[in-house]
């Protein structure tokens, strides 16, 4: 204990001199914060339903309008797994399905799943709900922008939808689109399914860009009086980090995407090399499919990482709220944070070892993938030590929270695995990176999702989520997702292949069909947990218990409006002014085991802890 | 233009205050508008997808195995029956860079409320912008006129044709876009819209002169970016 007093004692030292430095000078005041340097923004207040709830420039109701949309779109893409893990369960068991079938559902699953639901909600719902709360801002600095970016996220949904209704259907490719075969003959949807696919994503690149200007100016430009950069809340790290990988990722995406679209409609040779199709040259030539591979993957790898750091960045102030204790080196989680983001940016190839490269790159990339697990196992014992001796509230948030940690620890343990290439090249291609993968930026991911939810729930809608349900909610996901990932593992292993459709009179056929069909069950089983959620959305809307201000005792802002749940405005009359970091839980010598934001150091003279 | 002047906080220069702007609290760029700093941050953006295409294109021109065409000569202009390399091309960048010299004195004149002088840069640069994008429809079409499409040229290398028409095509859009919005700033200028600090439609942004400069950041990227196209397509 004696050390964590010290430690703050620096703090207050290093802050308290930034603060109030340079101006005031005669009369110490302690509770002294500089005046505002930006005048009040005026907001644009809706006054019918439309301006109120549908073309509205409120971030809150922005956020939950990403929030419901990227849920439909999960649920697409939760209903695409199923009738998959149908067909490699069951084989033949779905009449209609066919390999074409399969295949696109494949690609539709994985591109929707990573950016139309992952990277919807966290940046675009929880963003746009959170940001502005936590900064202690009254909405987003262009809330116009803001509203556009959700309408072009929703013609980009609408577009990827499309495709599943044109003649071909969907494209097939795989997620990854790789060309050649993604728009030549034969592979499902090379038609109009490719395109609409590559339209949307435009689209999707450009709404994003909008929102997630939105964000960063928000964050660096817009915050309350008191609130420095390194006493925001780790979410909004996490997304801000985020939303900068994704301004600088997505680019690749959409020159990938437009180069792709002209080699299709205007016949150029970007992607495509010279093509024998039964004897005969096609049109095509002279261009290198792998550069199209480059630009997926400069964008693809920062992606998971748009998609893993907020999940980072929140489920740190879930596990510090619900163990109530502060965040274990929380400098250092900032730092891993932003540190993980720029590594990003230089581990691409890894995705691409069998492609086919030079050695020496490939062991530059090896050893790139290898050091970005340095700062993520530093943050995995920062959640461990957060807990370590905690007050921990075995809620159903902090389920999810501890569900996080195994899931991703298994799941990044298999990305070191994943990272050499020596054992990457027999791996590839196998069931052992789906359960990679889904382990590490699938399931928990998902687990953050859901312990956020029920977390800020009761801000949202003013009441709790039922605990019981919720409960159910995650036993029956947590144990069905490992029921369904870790065998995948071993799969993996005995060297079955993804993506194929079935496994036809292979030696795979006695030893893995056994365990297909168990995983497929499992599958069932998990998806359709996922509805307890929306009936206990829907239950508790009406009936649950009403939370009041602040029902975790939580010492961030956005548990601090005026109102619960906040109105259009956020603050009332009066912007918050921060005097600490949102982290003072359980401090020794104060009146309660949390102190506010908020709180001026006159009221808790004595504590140490003055000034965080 | 002069630092602000912040209350409470004494702007250090250099480094160290740099350190202590990141530290403080509220904004982390001292007195910049917010739409000024979001302008910065979308062309870091926009600076990767012309990256992109830039790295595509050497990546396209290094790999493909037909020779490709000599810009000296594919490029060439006929004056006065002699062909001059890059006449044209030289010409559309004077013009534009020009265009980049008078949306800076706009910028100069908004900020000391000269809203005449100020109105009229901005619709000369307009016009300069204008003027480019012509001067890019006649080399379009004459290259097109001489047989090169997006996907074969009588040259050499298809995707020769294939990448200029992209990259030129994707920058004259954001030349088009820049003309577009000048055209709109050039009449809010001369209707006084940012001496009244007249709001948006649908929005509460009261208008201000920095609308001019934010604007002026984006030209000068595109110009920017004509530079390195330049040098890359036609000098390359």
């Amino acid at each position: 204990m004696s050390e964590e007093f010290n430690d703050n004692k620096t703090i207050h030292a290093q802050s308290s001199e930034t603060i109030s430095g340079g101006g005031s000078s005669a009369a110490p005041d302690i509770d002294y914060v500089r005046p505002a340097e930006v005048e009040e923004q005026d907001l644009y207040h809706g006054h019918s339903f439309i301006t109120k709830w549908v073309f509205c420039q409120d971030a809150k109701v922005i956020g939950v309008q990403y929030f419901l949309l990227a849920t439909f779109t999960g649920i697409v893409g939760l209903i695409l797994s199923w009738l998959m893990r149908l067909q490699l369960g069951f084989p033949g068991a779905a009449g209609f399905m066919t390999a074409e079938h399969y295949y696109q559902f494949v690609t539709m699953h994985g591109m929707i799943m990573v950016v139309y639901f992952l990277t919807a909600l966290f940046l675009g719902g929880f963003g746009n709900y959170l940001i502005p709360l936590m900064v202690g801002a009254r909405d987003m600095v262009f809330p116009y922008l803001n509203m556009v970016s959700f309408w072009m996220f929703f013609i980009a949904v609408g577009v990827l939808m499309a495709s599943f209704f044109v003649p071909g259907g969907p494209t097939g490719a795989g997620w990854t689109l790789y060309p050649p075969q993604t728009i030549l003959e034969g592979t499902p949807g090379s038609g109009a399914g490719i395109l609409l696919m590559c339209g949307s994503l435009i689209l999707f690149v450009a709404g994003f860009t909008m929102g997630g200007l939105n964000y960063l100016i928000t964050i660096l430009q817009a915050r309350t009086r008191g609130m420095t950069l390194m006493r925001m809340p780790l979410t909004v790290w996490g997304i801000f980090t985020a939303t900068v990988l994704a301004m600088l990722a997505f680019p690749a995406l959409l020159v990938g995407a437009l180069m792709m679209s002209l080699d299709k409609v205007l016949g150029t040779s970007f992607f495509m090399p010279t093509i024998l199709k039964a004897g005969e040259v096609l049109e095509y030539g002279g261009g290198s499919p792998i550069l199209f591979q480059h630009l997926f993957w400069f964008f693809g790898h920062p992606e998971v990482y748009i998609v893993a750091l907020p999940a980072f960045g929140i489920v740190s102030d879930l596990i510090s709220v619900h163990s109530r204790k502060n965040i274990f080196g929380y400098r250092m989680m900032v730092w891993a944070i932003v540190g993980i983001g720029a590594l990003s940016f230089f581990v691409w190839a890894h995705h691409m070892y069998v492609s086919g490269m030079n050695p020496w790159f490939g062991f530059f990339f090896a050893t790139t993938t290898l050091i970005i697990a340095v700062p993520t196992a530093m943050k995995v014992y920062n959640w461990i030590l957060t807990l370590w001796r905690g007050n921990i509230r075995m809620n159903t948030v902090m389920l999810w929270c501890l569900g996080f940690i195994v899931t991703f620890v298994n799941g990044g343990i298999t990305g070191i695995f994943l990272g050499n290439v020596s054992v990457d090249v027999p791996l590839s291609d196998t069931y052992f990176v789906i359960a990679h993968f889904h382990m590490v930026m699938g399931i928990a991911p998902l687990m953050v999702i859901m312990g956020a939810v029920y977390h800020w729930f009761p801000l949202v809608a003013g009441r709790f989520l039922d605990e019981k349900l919720g409960k159910w909610h995650f036993w029956t996901t947590f144990l069905g997702a490992y029921s369904i990932y870790f065998p995948m593992h071993y799969l993996g292993f005995i060297g079955v292949p993804r993506r194929y459709f079935e496994m036809y009179d292979s030696p795979y056929m006695t030893s893995a069909v056994g365990m297909n069909e168990f995983i497929s069950l499992a599958a069932f089983l998990v998806g359709a947990a996922q509805f307890i959620l929306i009936y206990n959305i829907i239950k508790t809307l009406k009936t649950g218990k009403r939370a009041g201000s602040n029902p975790w005792k939580a010492c961030s802002l956005e548990w601090l409006t005026p109102s619960v749940p906040p109105e259009h405005g956020n603050w009332g009359d009066r912007l918050p002014v921060v005097h600490r970091w949102c982290y003072d839980y359980s401090v020794p010598g104060a009146k309660e085991d949390f102190i506010t934001q908020t709180t001026p150091p006159s009221e808790v003279q004595n504590t140490g802890v003055e000034k965080t | 233009m002069s630092d602000p002047k912040i209350e409470g906080l004494e702007l250090k220069p250099g480094f160290r205050g740099m350190a202590q702007d990141t530290g403080s609290d509220q904004t982390m760029f001292k007195g910049v508008h917010w739409g000024k700093a979001m302008m910065w941050i979308f062309l870091l953006s926009d600076t990767f997808i012309f990256s992109c295409f830039l790295i595509s294109y050497m990546k396209g021109r290094g790999s493909t195995p037909v020779e490709w065409p000599n810009p000296s000569e594919v490029f060439a202009l006929n004056a006065f029956g002699v062909p001059v390399p890059l006449l044209l091309i030289a010409i559309m960048t004077f013009v534009l860079i020009t265009s980049s010299g008078t949306m800076a004195l706009a910028v100069k004149y908004g900020y000391e409320k000269n809203r005449k002088m100020c109105g009229w840069l901005v619709l000369a640069t307009a016009l300069g912008g204008l003027t480019f994008v012509g001067m890019q429809a006649f080399e379009w079409s004459k290259l097109i006129h001489e047989g090169v499409r997006p996907w074969e040229n009588p040259f050499g290398a298809p995707q020769f044709g294939s990448f200029f028409f992209m990259i030129t095509g994707f920058h004259g859009t954001h030349v088009t876009f820049g003309v577009i919005f000048l055209f709109i700033y050039a009449y809010k200028v001369f209707a006084g819209h940012y001496d009244e600090g007249k709001r948006g439609w649908f929005t509460t942004m009261k208008g201000d002169y920095v609308e001019i400069e934010i604007l002026g950041l984006y030209w000068h990227f595109v110009d920017l970016v004509w530079v390195f196209i330049f040098a890359f397509f036609y000098l390359w």
